[in-house]
């Protein structure tokens, strides 16, 4: 925000009318708006002329992907809304999978986009794309400004709209016109949306109804999602645990929501979660989902999904009720608000017998490895104690993901940033940039594979550029290593086009960009290595060359029940 | 989850009258694969408003979601399914038949029990327009069968509930 001093705050313009691009920026900044990731091009230079000398930080990232996730990052490490923008065409259409990947995890980010003036939409001009079309299935909302005296509404609808019930990524597409337009008069910028009224309160008879069940039940386990993060709702959710003695286990976005250093923690449930999450969700008589959504990396087979279990689902959405399981007792509204009202119709228990059997099961199964040569779920371990778990974990996606997620010990909400539902290789890397000038105050790690981190690696110079201490841990072994374990475990081994020939020395990759760069291949230099990073306060790269051909377990293969977990030690 | 059988369902939905607002809603059954089997669009009393008549078969439960994945959508303002209310349904029809001299007579006959309209007059063929609710104009498409049909077109199912708030 270096260039604060130089202007006018955006009260003070006065009257005088303003250009579609002023107005813009005057709206992001009325909307708290203080960065924006992107790329400009012709269809924004109006806007990007605006913007040179706003109170707004701008990171010029390298690629659009990049803005998007980062974006995307920041806005679920500070649960702020995060704002990306790209010109028309190639520029809007590399912001896609960043769009998705914010929709499928329900993370509030604002994409602004450059159009093609109004009067050549819809003629293939240059650098023409239909964005609000191609992204209709992956965004909240879209909106395609044809009018610059719409457009401050525009704006304050699409952060209400982003920020607001489920989150999601809105879409502003903005034709060069409309930025360059005068406006003239003073039209209002009050948001009226007849069809969008989100749900908070939870209806009083089925919280009741909700209380009734937690209280007969005898074998009760809380699974909770990323609804609870979003919601702010992990102090209610341990206060409930706690009241009935209930165990808790999370979903990959749900990781710190309960402290995993709690007795009653289960860890994470699902594909890759802990035997004895899986465990208790398959034994329990009920399940007490909060802001999650029976995707079926948690669910595994759907019919034979914890059997003996009444469901109650606490969700904001809806439309998650009964869309893959079966709810006996739905309550609709905002996690935080319905357990406030709930806590109170809880009445304390024990759960003894249920405890001392989930006990034998996590003595009997714990999470493990063999820890000989260098092994990743070690590698975590050292990046959880050298940071004292206080750290933010980006992931990418593969191998490294389950053992970030298993091996880091989570304890408080918006500490892990993960691509969930979509499942983004690529994502990590920008996504901590973004985490990292949300929060400067916080060490960020963005725990890495060799194939993933080559997916958005320009970024580099972003995080160079803009002097972010994040770190890079890349787990690398040589594989696209996730698709190499199903190959193992169901394909005879035949590793088919997943080995990852050909990768530069990511040390030297990280100098060239003027970040810190090392290669370690020993156990023992791990620990000095995350330590050095740790306390440097520059961008750093470290290329752990870790057993090639380590799984993760235990794993439920896919469609098979909960409890059909195999894992490699037995 | 439990499959119950399928029914057909009348669903009214009012919407913001926008652009890109059927392509939303239509979006949505098709990514969903939800099938659509008639779908009518117009404006309402109200000229900001739209109203959508979608019908859709499909049992309990996807019925349901697609109630509340409409309702998810920004600029759906009010979705209301029609099941097990008291409500009248209309669907327009006009169909061109092959009417030689010979038959014209037992042809008109037919439309006029059918209250239904002559509405243009050809050497070899009549239009018909007829409106009512779809069993009746079933009725008449496969009556019209016999001497030939050369072209039907139909608007789909609109429905409004009988009686006022
Ligand atoms: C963009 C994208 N392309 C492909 C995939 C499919 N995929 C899932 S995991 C994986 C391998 C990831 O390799 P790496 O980043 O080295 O991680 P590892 O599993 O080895 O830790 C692939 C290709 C994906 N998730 N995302
Ligand atoms: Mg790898």
């Amino acid at each position: 925000m270096s260039k604060k001093s130089k202007t006018s705050k955006p009260v003070e313009r006065g009257r005088e009318p303003k250009t579609g691009s002023q107005i813009l920026v005057d709206a992001l900044i009325a909307e708290g708006a203080q960065v924006i990731f992107g790329i400009p091009g012709g269809a924004l230079i109006d806007v990007f002329d605006a913007l040179y000398d706003a109170p707004l930080r701008f990171i010029l990232t390298r690629h659009e992907q990049g803005a998007a996730h980062a974006a995307d990052g920041y806005a679920r490490a500070t649960g702020r809304v995060g704002v990306c923008m790209a010109t028309s065409g190639p520029g809007a259409t590399n912001l896609v999978t960043g769009i998705a990947t914010a929709n499928f995890d329900s993370v509030p980010i604002v994409a602004i986009t450059g159009q093609v003036p109004t009067n050549l939409i819809g003629n293939d001009a240059f650098q023409e794309a239909d964005i609000t079309g191609i992204c209709r299935p992956i965004t909240k909302h879209s909106f395609l400004v044809k009018d610059v005296k719409e457009l401050a509404r525009v704006i304050k609808e699409a952060f209400y709209i982003a920020s607001t019930g489920r989150p999601g990524p809105v879409l502003v597409d903005l034709p060069r016109d409309v930025s360059r337009a005068v406006c003239e008069g003073n039209p209002s910028s009050e948001i009226s949306l007849r069809g969008y009224k989100p749900v908070y309160e939870g209806n009083i008879k089925q919280i009741r109804l909700a209380a009734k069940v937690i209280n007969d039940a005898s074998r009760p386990v809380i699974y909770a999602g990323g609804g609870v993060i979003i919601s702010g709702a992990s102090e209610q959710l341990r206060a409930l645990a706690k009241k009935a003695h209930i165990p808790a286990t999370t979903t990959l976005m749900a990781l710190g929501a309960f402290p995993e250093d709690h007795p009653l923690s289960l860890g994470m449930l699902g594909m890759h979660g802990t035997a004895y999450a899986n465990h208790a969700v398959m034994e329990s008589d009920l399940i007490i989902a909060i802001g999650a959504r029976f995707d079926d990396r948690i669910t595994g087979k759907v019919d034979a999904f914890a059997p003996h279990a009444k469901i109650l689902h606490i969700d904001i959405d809806p439309a998650s009720i009964s869309k893959n399981i079966r709810v006996d007792v739905p309550v609709v509204g905002d996690a935080k608000n319905i357990l406030e009202n709930l806590i109170p119709l809880v009445e304390p228990a024990e759960h003894k017998e249920w405890l001392k059997t989930i006990a034998k099961w996590k003595k009997d199964r714990p999470l493990t490895y063999s820890d000989t040569g260098l092994k990743p779920q070690y590698i975590v371990e050292q990046i959880c104690e050298a940071t004292k778990g206080e750290a933010i974990i980006a992931t990418e996606v593969g191998q490294n993901q389950m053992w970030a997620a298993q091996f880091f010990t989570f304890t408080r909400p918006r500490s892990i940033i993960t691509s969930g539902g979509l499942g983004t290789m690529g994502y990590g890397f920008p996504a901590c940039i973004g985490a990292q000038v949300g929060c400067p105050d916080k060490i960020v790690f963005d725990i890495a594979g060799d194939g993933s981190i080559q997916m958005n690696i320009q970024e580099l110079a972003t995080a160079v550029n803009n002097q972010l201490p994040v770190n890079v841990a890349i787990l690398n072994n040589g594989y696209l290593g996730m698709v190499r374990q199903w190959q193992e475990l169901f394909f005879k081994k035949r590793y088919s086009h997943t080995t990852l020939t050909g990768s530069p020395d990511f040390s030297k990759v990280a100098q060239a960009y003027g970040a810190e760069g090392r290669l370690i291949e020993k156990k023992e230099d791990v620990r000095p290595a995350l330590e050095e990073a740790v306390a440097s306060p520059r961008t750093f790269v470290l290329d752990f060359h870790i057993d090639p051909e380590e799984n993760v377990f235990p794993m439920v293969p896919a469609g098979e029940a909960l409890d059909k977990m195999i894992d490699g030690l037995a | 989850m439990a499959k119950t059988v399928d029914a057909k369902h009348i669903i009214s939905i009012t919407v913001e009258n926008k652009p890109g607002v059927l392509a939303r809603i239509s979006g949505l059954f098709s990514s969903r694969g939800f099938n659509i089997d008639s779908l009518a669009v117009g404006e309402t009393e109200e000229p900001t408003l739209s109203r959508m008549t979608i019908v859709v078969k499909g049992d309990e439960a996807t019925l349901e979601q697609i109630r509340k994945q409409l309702g998810k959508i920004i600029d759906v303002v009010k979705v209301q399914d029609f099941s097990g209310l008291d409500f009248v349904e209309r669907d327009l029809a006009l169909l061109k038949v092959n009417a030689p001299a010979a038959k014209r007579g037992e042809i008109l006959q037919i439309v006029e029990v059918f209250r239904g309209k002559i509405v243009d007059v050809g050497q070899r063929h009549l239009m018909i327009e007829l409106s009512g609710p779809e069993a009746k104009i079933e009725a008449m498409i496969a009556l019209m069968q016999p001497y030939g049909i050369k072209e039907v077109a139909r608007t789909g199912r609109i429905a409004m509930v009988r009686g006022v708030k």
